[in-house]
Formats: structure tokens, sequence, C-alpha cells
């Protein structure tokens, strides 16, 4: 052991805090410290000084008033006499519903996509390179005006099923309806329904939960864990003994039976669609401002994950697809056991930023008239209300929260599959 | 939520800038150049024209104010503006007035901060529907699909019309006037509503301007006027003024024809020496030239002569003058004394 000879004792000058190494970079981050918060500080007195001047003082109170507007696509009840804050739940859910659809089909088609672009098949992996890079390369917004311009002029009109000699009629044994003012499909119905779990009394935020869908939705999950439990022993008695027992339709019957007794018990049948005035009436109504829009969001972001896929799928070693090989797994069992599991740990991180993605270029809903939170909030409550700085601050949070969910669900998700270093 | 409280802070600090500068006229006449917000397209109102020249009546108020201001009827810059971004355009400075059938309301007027300096054209909202439908009354669209401009008046007016005659519809919203003639031409939507004087512009430029209706109810009152920001008088003043030059020209008998040899020489009625400055100092107290309403009602005619012109009933919109005929004639029109 080595005896230390303190260093000499000097005194501090204030000239240090800039010649000498030791404090110079701390010097700077407090001097950038310091000049990002006065500019904060400016921009925060300026605007509520110019605000004042206006006379507009920050109020938040405009949202329990009458919007006295309406909103075609609702999923909750909604008229012009509730408040602005129940139109902009309104909107949030329509936000919701097109990004979870969109999340959805997008990365169905864009693991598809992905896969075949590898495919050795020349002619469909051209065919998906040039998706991609048509896709890629067109901003959303012209994609969605496309398809929403697509819909209007090449469907009929409702009045175009009309009369003895229609010129148009129903498809799918005449169960669906393609107009141009949406897709009618048959709804489900419940003749014997349990009724609606009303949540949150009579604030501005209720809601009803329906319960025919709630026990429906147990069940189905129920079944799926009876079913991970024998898919769970079936492997046990695999390793113990060599042989598989046939499980598939026990795995089948606990999934299917109970919800089939469900719907027969609940008086499940379908309500089609049927012309009734000026529009189809019954069924479920999918607006071509939705469907242009989820359309073009999942076509797009597809195109981005398609290549996230890809690229995962080739950051794995082609040695483990032949050790694969060699331990005589087919290509299909290669493909799902040994490369794509793998492959997960490469695609999930930039999933997430394509997911967030496409929530927030929902928000390019106005351009066909989609009522989302941007078109609710910050668009009609907006101009009803001249509150430019109270809806765009709350929109943005909204936003934020969103997106910070979807981050914190698939960051957890990320965490489960990634590589367990050894 | 850091990031979010700056960046709105920022984008407010923007739209706050703009607005605390005092002084429009002043501003004007330095930039030399009048920024006037319009629509981005209704015949008749407000739309460039072949040679994409902006031409219409709400444009013509522009150019009568431009005039007055910088004695040049060119000297404008349309800033062509949807129902959405018109209020925010004005409010940020980013327009010096707004000439886009805008509805006078009370919330514009004083929790919007706006200053509507008087009404150029009155209107009401009516509804347009394809012939072939064989509607003949706004009662009889229970379940129709309706076309609407999305965050203007006719909005709000429509769902009090449907709730109180309790029936039903499904509302499309739509940014802009061409998009709306799109989706309605196209069937996507039956009925298209908004100010009757839209309505009639809209179907005048259709192929086939016979084969669709409006409806006889008028649902809502909408005087159109242009408006300022709340806080410049001298400002509102001047585009007040000229607005009423227009209407007072017409009243008194000044035309486009006529204005040369009664503003050379001082005549023998007062009131037309006041308004052409040949008598008085009317211009000076605006803090304008004393030819500054001969310039206004130079740029395009009297407001009669602008009717004509643009809307009126030999134009292809086809307006008659109806409410806008001036108070002599059993109209609405009446402007303030000029003295």
């Amino acid at each position: 052991m080595t005896t230390l000879t303190d260093p000499p004792k000097e005194s501090f000058r204030l000239s240090m805090l800039i010649y000498d190494t030791r404090y110079r970079s701390t010097t700077f981050q407090v001097l950038a410290l310091i000049a990002f918060l006065i500019l904060i500080g400016w921009l925060i007195s300026n605007t509520a000084q110019n605000l004042a001047e206006l006379g507009k003082e920050p109020s938040f109170r405009f949202l329990g008033e009458p919007a006295g507007y309406d909103i075609n696509q609702r999923l909750i009840d909604y008229d012009s006499q509730s408040p602005h804050l129940r139109a902009a739940f309104v909107g949030l859910l329509n936000t919701l519903l097109v990004a979870v659809m969109g999340c959805a089909l997008a990365t169905v088609l864009g693991v598809t996509i992905g896969v075949l672009r590898l495919s050795k098949n020349w002619v469909v992996a051209k065919i998906m390179t040039v998706y991609v890079e048509m896709f890629r390369n067109v901003p959303v917004l012209l994609w969605i005006v496309l398809v929403m311009a697509i819909m209007i002029e090449t469907l009929p009109s409702p009045s175009a099923f009309r009369g003895a000699d229609p010129e148009a009629t129903l498809k799918v044994f005449d169960t669906v309806a393609l107009t141009n003012r949406g897709v009618y499909v048959p709804e489900p119905l419940f003749s014997r329904s349990l009724g609606d779990l009303h949540l949150f009394g009579n604030s501005a935020l209720n809601f009803n939960i329906s319960l025919d869908l709630a026990l429906l939705v147990a069940v189905l999950v129920a079944g799926l864990f009876v079913s991970g439990r024998i898919k769970h022993r079936a492997d046990r008695i695999q390793e113990a003994t060599g042989e598989r027992p046939t499980t598939w339709y026990l795995r089948l019957g606990v999934v299917v039976i109970p919800v089939v007794i469900v719907l027969i018990a609940l008086g499940f049948h379908l309500g089609y669609p049927e012309l009734k005035g000026f529009n189809f009436a019954g069924g479920t109504h999918m607006r071509n401002s939705l469907i242009a829009l989820w359309l073009a969001l999942s076509l797009y972001t597809a195109a981005f994950i398609a290549e996230i896929v890809r690229a995962g799928i080739m950051a794995i070693s082609h040695g483990q697809t032949e050790a694969a090989a060699a331990l005589g797994l087919r290509p299909k069992r290669i493909m799902n056991l040994v490369v794509l599991p793998q492959a997960l740990r490469v695609i999930i991180p930039p999933l997430i930023s394509q997911y967030l993605n496409l929530t927030k270029n929902s928000s390019l809903a106005i351009a066909v008239g989609y009522m989302d939170i941007t078109g609710t909030l910050m668009g009609i409550t907006l101009n009803q209300t001249g509150r430019e700085l109270e809806t765009v601050m709350l929109g943005m949070l909204i936003y934020l929260i969103i997106s910070l969910s979807i981050s914190l669900v698939m960051n957890w998700y990320n965490e489960r599959v990634k590589m367990v270093e050894r | 939520m850091k990031k979010s409280v700056f960046l709105g802070a920022l984008t407010a600090a923007g739209l706050a800038a703009g607005a605390a500068a005092a002084g429009t006229l002043d501003d004007v006449k330095a930039r030399g150049k009048l920024n006037c917000g319009v629509t981005t397209g209704v015949v008749g109102f407000g739309a460039p024209d072949a040679n994409g020249e902006w031409q219409g009546f709400d444009v013509g108020v522009c150019r009568a104010v431009a005039a007055a201001v910088l004695g040049d009827a060119s000297a404008v810059e349309f800033v062509p503006t949807t129902g959405k971004t018109r209020f925010t355009a004005l409010a940020s400075g980013e327009i010096d007035m707004l000439a886009r059938n805008t509805t006078w309301t009370f919330s514009r007027d004083v929790d919007l901060k706006f200053t509507f300096v008087g009404v150029n054209y009155y209107d009401g909202q009516g509804f347009m529907v394809p012939k072939e439908l064989g509607v003949s009354s706004a009662t009889e669209l229970d379940g129709a699909t309706v076309c609407i401009q999305t965050g203007t008046t006719t909005e709000l007016n429509l769902a009090d019309y449907f709730r109180s005659n309790n029936i039903s519809y499904e509302p499309v919203p739509i940014e802009t006037n061409a998009e709306a003639q799109q989706q309605y031409l196209a069937g996507a939507c039956d009925v298209y509503t908004t100010d009757a004087s839209g309505l009639a512009a809209t179907r005048s430029a259709f192929e086939d301007p016979t084969a669709h209706v409006l409806l006889p109810e008028i649902i809502s009152k909408e005087p159109l006027g242009p408006l300022v920001r709340h806080g410049d008088n001298e400002w509102g003043d001047v585009v007040r003024w000229t607005l009423n030059a227009l209407i007072a020209a017409e009243e008194v008998g000044i035309n486009s024809a006529n204005i040369g040899d009664l503003s050379a020489a001082p005549g023998n009625n007062p009131e037309i020496n006041r308004i052409l400055g040949t008598e008085g100092n009317l211009g000076e107290m605006l803090g304008l030239s004393a030819d500054w309403a001969k310039n206004a009602i130079m740029a395009g005619g009297n407001y009669g002569e602008l009717f004509e012109k643009n809307i009126g009933e030999n134009t292809p919109v086809g307006l008659a003058r109806g409410l806008n005929a001036q108070w002599t004639n059993g109209g609405l029109l009446y402007s303030p004394p000029f003295r």
C-alpha cells in the first residue's frame, strides 16, 4: 500500500470557473440551464401578458358548456346539448378506435409483407418491394385523401339501391351494403340481453359497458386459459414419454363450446342493413371516413413495419437456420421456433415507434371529416369557443398520454421477449 | 408535459405577438399592401378567375379598403382561409381584415374579441337537395345525410333546427366548399347546407344547376360582414366607413360612371360633396387622404354595382337584392350619415 501525498491546498479563484478544466463543463451547463429557463420564462410571461391584453385569460370553463354541434360517429351517448368535455371524449374514443384498428391491421400486413419480401420467389419479392417503396415515399395525407376519393367516386350512393330494378345490390348473401357513405355490415344483436353497466354516473365522462360483450370476453379468456393449461400438460407428457397426446379437439372445444353456449343463451342473432328513407338502417355503419383513414394509415404504416420485420429476420445469422435444418426442423418450424423469436428482439423497439406514428398520424382525420379528438376538441370546439391555447394544450396533453401509454405497454412486452443474458 | 407546455407557450406567444402590435392603419401604409382574408373559393363572393385574379363581392370590399387607404385597388394580398382557420389568422395578425361571408354573432364579437364593422350581405341558412329526391321541405329530411362546412355557425343552427323539429340526421363535416361540392355531387350526402347565398353560388358552378333545388326554409339569420380585431378602433373606423361609403354612394346616386364629374368640383348635394371629399375634412379625420371614398368607390363601383356585377340576377349566381336593397327600396341597407 502506497501513501498518497495530499495535493497542495490551493485557494479557489473565480477565474477557475472558466480556466480550470475541472469546473469548466459545470459552468457551461449551469449557464445553458439559466439561459433555457429565462427563455421559457419569457415565453410564458409574454403569452400571459398578451392574452391578458386581449382580454382572453386562460380558462377551462368552456368545457362544461353545451357543445351545440352534432358528431356522426359516436361510440357513447352524445347529443348537441352535451358539454364540450363530452364531445372531446367522443373524439378521444374515435381516435383510440382508429388507432387500435390501424395498429392491428398494420401489424398483420407488415409482418406478412416483410416475410414475403424475403421470399425466394422473385416475382413475389419484387411486388412487395414495389409496395413498400410506393407507400413509404408518398405522404400519408395523400393516401388518406386518395382512399376517400376512391370510395366516394366509385361506390354507389344509397339511392342506387332503390327501386324495383336497382343499379346496385347488397353483397355477400344480401347482408353487406357497399355505398359511398360507408359500408353497412350485419350487427350482432341479443334478444335476451343482460343490459348495460353504467359507469361514472351523470358526469360528462360516463359510459356504458355492454354486459353481453363483457360476458363473452370473459368466457373467451377463460377458454383460452384452459386451452393453455392443456397445452402445458401435453408438453409435460411429451417431455416425460416422448409421445405427444393429441389435444387439438380438446383445446378447440374448451374455447368454442362455452362461447357458443353463451351466444345461444343470450339469444344471438344478426341485424341486417335495410334501405329506409335516405339511408340504410340497421346493421353496423362503418363510415367511409373511418374506412379511408383506417386503410390508409394501415397500408402506409405496414410498409414501414415490413422493413422492420425484414431487418429483424436478416439480423439473425444464417447459421441459426442451417443449424436448425441440420436438426431436422422443417422450414416453417425454423421460422416459427428459431428465427422469429430471436428476430422479435430486434423488431419490437422500432415497432413501438411505428405504433406511435400511426396514432399521431390519425390526427390527419379532419382531411376526410373523421371526428377524432383533433376534429372535435381542437377543431369545432376551438372554433366555436375561440379557446385556441386551452384546447390545443389539452389536445397535446391527451396525445402525450396516449403515446406514453403505448410506449409503456410495448416496453413491458419488449422486456418479456428480449434475450436473457447469461 | 414540460415539452407540450413549452410548445404551447411558443404557439401562443407567436399568436399573441402579432396581435399585440397596435396601429394596423400605419402597418398597412408602411407595408404598401393590405392583407385581406377571403374564402378559399365561393363563386361570386370570392374566387380567383381564369387569370388568377381574385374576383367577387367580398373581394370587392377588400379592394375598396385598399383603394381608400393606399389609393391602389390592386394593393391587396388575398389570404384564403377556411371556416376553421379564419379567426386564428385574424387574431394572430396574419391578416388585417376578414371579408369572408362571416356571420356576426354575439360570441364572436364579445368572446372571440373581434369587431364586426357592418353587414355587407343579409343572409340565412338554407338547404340544397337534388331535384330527383322529391323533397319539398326541410321537415321531410328525417334520416338524411347532410354535408356541412365545419367550424361555422351553420353547424350549430343545423343541430338546433333538427333537434327542435325532432328529426334525425347524419352530419358529414367538411373543410371547404369545394370538397362539399364534390361529396354532394357524388351522392355521398343528400343535402348540402350553408348560407343561402353560398348555396346559390355553389349551384351556379354545377354542370346542371337546374337539377338541384333550394328548399324554402331559411333556418337562421346570417348577417355577413367584414371584421377586424378588437382594440384598434382607428382601423375599425377605416373599414367600417369604407363599407358605409359604398352603401351611401348607391343611396345618393354616386356610381363609377358619374364619379369623375361629381368629384371634379363641389356640387349642390352636400352629402355627395362630403363623401367625395370636395367639402369638409372627413378623410383627414380618418387619417386618410381627402379622396379616400372616391378611390374606394372607383375600385369596383358602389354597393349596388358590386352586387350586380358579382352575384346579381344577371350573373350565374343570380341572387335577388331582397333584404340587401337600400332602405329606401324596402331593404335593410342603411348607412349612417356622412357628416
